[in-house]
């Protein structure tokens, strides 16, 4: 068992296997908002479903719409479990908060991959991998 | 971060589920920007009023927020129809119907439903040095730049969570430090009308996306110049503030002394313009000036260039303008010249945020270098990118040559 600090941006615990993208996440562009379904020709999830999972990915990009579309998929029972960031950026931490979806950042390593049973406890600042 | 006992109670639930949220929203962001308190604001202005830009998932988050009212004067973008003339536009009536339904979710918050992209022209300017968490990304620049007002390019949902609790984080454009000068740009070109000051925010954007610069040599700057410059230089990059020598409230204790140069030329602008155009020739369907929405000078010069002329029975020739700029309008004789010549004005809405791809047009003439941004992908048209007087020309003839 590994126990990762990191910084809380949106609060609640949840676990769930890991799924982990070295690229960019847009939720407006990468991700299909019906099927959550990676979509982005050349992502490294390419085909990969986000539900369900603890999503990691170091950075998002794109329209403030992004917040929107997280708020969608959750509504749809299609929203990841929990996410993990290295950096978090406004426009998912907006959604992930209007979702409910607990969110972190900055975790002292950045040293993640998937398929891993993982816990983000954020009201704890804290994920733990085992 | 810093709370007060009033906030920290809010966050527990003690006022609702939607202030609890909505305050969650703004120390989120807080926390992102390394803010050490959260600072009231004295208005907010709201962007995702679209029903095209929302979703139908943006709507079932603004419903959800009602019976919380805002707490500060509030108002939104340009909705994707005019509220009133919809069906004359041309707008399909199951897009109408689920727009009116956003405008009523807004409404029941107790916002102030003025549907404009410029609420500074029509009784809601903010003062200077005023904290205010506004969203459309052209009255940010302006109101930072020509009144030196504070506001950072909020989200539609973080502009909404501001109306919910009256509050932003303090960081970035709020704080002086981060408001002076980054870089001096000398400008050269000749700017003649408003669309060569639309170029101009255009190759300022593009060149220097995260700058704040120092404009030297820009002359007769008013209200219309600084809201064409503000639009493109906030679509073309991140601009969010600017200072013109001479002419905006806070260049002279921001003087550009030391800064990297960079300098806007005769060939920039032109450059613009043909870079902006994917077209060259042919017929036009739609002539759209109101970007940002016009105000009474200009509608009033488009009534003088229209007189005893016809615009071309293949063209519409379309304004987009806010409500209380209209009814002045109407008022002085403006929009019935306009419409005598076949021309018409509408309210609440505009060329990008319409579902213009829905609606039978594939040309169309403009004179911001915005919307030429912007129309391409947001409307799936083709476009050319000309000064008014050219724009008005193409609405008489019906094509471009």
């Amino acid at each position: 068992m590994r126990v990762i600090k990191c910084r809380k941006i949106s609060s609640g615990r949840a676990e769930g296997l890991s799924l982990f993208s070295p690229a960019p996440i847009s939720f407006f562009g990468t991700i299909d908002p019906e099927t959550s379904v990676v979509i982005e020709k050349n992502h490294p999830l390419y085909g990969e479903k986000i539900a369900g999972k603890i999503l990691i990915y170091p950075t998002g990009r794109g329209s403030t719409v992004g917040s929107y579309v997280l708020y969608g998929l959750s509504r749809r029972g299609l929203a990841p479990e929990a996410i993990i960031m290295r950096d978090a950026e406004p426009i998912v931490a907006v959604g992930a908060i209007m979702s409910d979806i607990p969110l972190v950042d900055k975790p002292e390593s950045f040293d993640f991959r998937s398929g891993l049973h993982t816990v983000v406890d954020a009201d704890r600042r804290e994920i733990i991998l085992t | 971060m810093y709370l007060t006992n009033e906030q920290e109670a809010i966050l527990r639930g003690e006022e609702g589920w939607a202030r609890k949220k909505c305050l969650e929203i703004i120390v989120g962001l807080g926390e992102i920007y390394g803010a050490d308190r959260l600072i009231p604001v004295a208005s907010t202005q709201i962007s995702g009023v679209s029903y095209k830009t929302l979703g139908e998932y943006g709507l079932q988050w603004v419903e959800s927020l009602s019976p919380s009212r805002v707490a500060v004067p509030s108002t939104l973008n340009p909705a994707g129809m005019d509220l009133s003339l919809w069906s004359e536009m041309g707008v399909p009536e199951e897009f109408a119907y689920k727009q009116m339904r956003v405008i009523r979710a807004y409404e029941k918050l107790g916002i102030i439903t003025l549907c404009s992209c410029t609420p500074y022209l029509a009784g809601m300017a903010p003062r200077f040095g005023e904290h205010v968490a506004w969203a459309e990304s052209s009255a940010v620049c302006f109101v930072n730049s020509y009144l030196g007002a504070r506001t950072n390019r909020e989200g539609g949902p973080s502009a909404l969570a501001s109306a919910i609790t009256g509050l932003t984080a303090y960081y970035g454009l709020h704080l002086e430090e981060n408001r002076k000068s980054t870089v001096e740009v000398e400008v050269s070109a000749s700017l003649v009308g408003l669309s060569d000051y639309s170029a101009l925010g255009y190759c300022l954007g593009k060149m220097l996306p995260q700058d704040i610069p120092y404009l030297k040599g820009v002359s007769n700057f008013g209200v219309e110049e600084a809201k064409a410059l503000s639009a493109s230089a906030a679509a073309s990059g991140n601009m969010a503030l600017y200072h013109v020598e001479g002419v905006t409230p806070e260049a002279e204790k921001s003087n550009s002394y030391g800064l990297e140069r960079h300098r806007v030329d005769d060939k920039d602008l032109k450059g613009a313009y043909e870079e902006l155009s994917t077209l060259r020739s042919g017929r036009i369907d739609l002539v759209a000036l109101g970007c940002p929405h016009t105000s009474l000078t200009e509608l009033r010069a488009a009534a003088a260039l229209l007189k005893g002329r016809k615009v071309s029975p293949t063209t519409k020739l379309w304004f987009f303008t806010s409500l209380p700029v209209k009814v002045l309008a109407e008022r002085l004789g403006v929009v019935r010249e306009i419409e005598g010549a076949g021309g018409k004005v509408y309210t609440d809405c505009c060329m990008i945020v319409a579902p213009l791809e829905r609606m039978g047009f594939s040309s169309m003439a403009v004179n911001s270098a915005k919307a030429a941004v912007y129309a391409p992908t947001a409307s799936k048209v083709d476009v050319v990118f000309t000064t008014f007087e050219k724009c008005i020309t193409i609405a008489l003839e019906g094509r471009l040559t």
